[in-house]
């Protein structure tokens, strides 16, 4: 297995089908939960320079459940607010011993600087608007619940993709498991690059939808119609919102999925988000065992196997 | 052993499972993954013959109790089914016992579920090298090995046959 996580292409489809099998065997359906003993020496850090509930709580538990240490460096009241530097920051931690640094940051990159700087596993929970490569994880492990196989699947993901981290890596992760990806959104949210990306691009949701297998809402961050991308929210909700009478187009088997937060009411509304087609609670509880499979996977191997496999 | 000796083996520990127990009332098997689980359902399926009764049958996974996590590469997991098994008497059961430290791993994940009234340990083929204070209270055959040896069980469900081997490591 990878030493770190910082980019879904880290992974290769067998790295990913290796970490999709595993969380499958963890906590089996409908059991209790169980907690396990395989990560009972290790310590795991949480360091979140952003704001961040589900991902940080996710990461929380799973390590827990494999009874990990598990220790949240809350960046805001600590030495960071004094000014020290992302790599002193990191120095500090190494010193405390610890196995393994889940970071979020705003900026795009910072996890890599990171993983230069320490023997600890670097594991990217968001940076920027670049990658939230545990995200496409649970993403993938959620379709694969009700698809057999990603060859050939249709998914329309819909929205702001230019600023997503969480579409960079989906976008990625599905076209690497062989999916059949289409962007769908308003032109100024969606990259020009993307023609590079090996998708489709579209404005048109209505056109895209009867054809779906799955189709995944961007939330739509409300200081984006402050800087101009879209004209109005009501517009781009008309335009690009899944709301009861778009979802009727969907067929029987198509999922609604999203990573939330979401925003009821403007890409998706609020009677999509409670249908049973709707994967967006499913998302959560899959996250905690993604989460630990990638942990024993990563913190179970022992550093001179993990250097080259 | 050929599939006439696993056979017979098997039939055997079928027996004193149930004479050491008295008949088959509050026994669960369980097997550990992968070929102990096999084996556990061939010796319910005896049982079933012997005394008409269905055994509850499960298996269990000990890859994430192992004490080797991080010293070698983590083997594949499975989905185990453990049944209930609190004041049952709980026969582990597993292809071969070696170090002992699969059970070790196994007695931990079945204390995780519940509490058993009794644990007992039925094995096809002892082949010594204990490294804790573990054994068997039924064994089908003892093979003394050298360490560089491997035992090597086939069952008719995964590998086509029924058989026990012994091997040069490296080889199967």
């Amino acid at each position: 297995m990878i030493k770190h996580l910082l980019d879904i292409t880290d992974l290769n489809p067998d790295g990913i089908q290796r970490i999709l099998e595993t969380a499958a065997n963890l906590q089996p359906e409908g059991g209790a939960i169980r907690k396990y003993p395989a990560l009972r020496n290790k310590t795991v850090v949480n360091l979140f320079y952003e704001s961040s509930t589900r991902t940080r709580t996710s990461f929380e538990l799973a390590a827990k459940r494999l009874s990990a240490d598990v220790v949240n460096f809350a960046v805001s009241g600590s030495s960071v607010d004094k000014g020290e530097s992302l790599k002193d920051t990191a120095q500090t931690i190494m010193a405390m011993g610890v196995d393994a640094i889940v970071i979020r940051h705003k900026a795009s990159g910072a996890p890599h600087r990171l993983a230069q700087w320490v023997d600890a596993h670097v594991i990217n929970a968001g940076d920027g608007m670049h990658q939230h490569p545990t995200q496409a994880l649970l993403d993938l492990f959620t379709i694969r619940q009700h698809f057999p196989s990603f060859e050939g699947l249709r998914v329309a993901i819909v929205g702001d993709v230019t600023h997503s981290r969480v579409a960079r890596s989906d976008v990625q992760a599905l076209t690497m498991m062989g999916a059949d990806v289409t962007l769908v959104g308003p032109p100024t949210l969606l990259p020009p690059q993307a023609e590079h990306w090996g998708v489709g691009t579209t404005a048109d949701l209505d056109a895209v939808l009867p054809k779906a297998d799955v189709v995944y809402l961007l939330r739509m961050q409300l200081e984006r119609q402050q800087a101009g991308f879209v004209p109005s929210l009501r517009e781009y909700s008309r335009l690009w919102g899944l709301d009861s009478a778009r979802a009727a187009m969907l067929k029987d088997d198509a999922l609604v999925m999203h990573p939330g937060p979401m925003n009821r009411g403007v890409e998706i509304s609020a009677e999509v988000a409670e249908l049973p087609r709707s994967m967006i609670i499913d998302q959560v509880t899959n996250g905690i065992k993604v989460r630990m499979a990638l942990l024993y996977l990563m913190l179970g191997t022992p550093g001179e196997v993990a250097a080259n496999g | 052993m050929d599939a006439g000796d696993v056979s017979r083996a098997l039939a055997r520990i079928a027996h004193e499972i149930l004479e050491r127990n008295k008949g088959a009332e509050h026994l669960v098997l369980v097997g550990l993954l992968s070929r102990g689980e096999i084996i556990a359902q061939r010796l319910a399926e005896r049982i079933a013959e012997i005394e008409g009764v269905k055994v509850p049958t499960g298996s269990i996974e000990i890859g994430l109790y192992r004490d080797d996590i991080g010293l070698r590469h983590p083997p594949a997991l499975k989905t185990d089914h453990i049944p209930p098994i609190d004041d049952k008497v709980v026969v582990l059961v597993d292809d071969v016992l070696y170090t002992g430290r699969s059970v070790r791993a196994a007695l931990d994940a079945l204390m995780d579920v519940g509490r058993p009234k009794a644990v007992q340990l039925a094995v096809l083929v002892d082949r010594g090298h204990r490294e804790l204070p573990i054994r068997a209270d039924y064994v089908g055959k003892n093979i003394p090995t050298a360490h560089g040896e491997q035992i090597v069980v086939r069952v008719v469900e995964t590998d086509g046959d029924d058989a026990v081997l012994v091997a040069e490591r490296g080889e199967s």
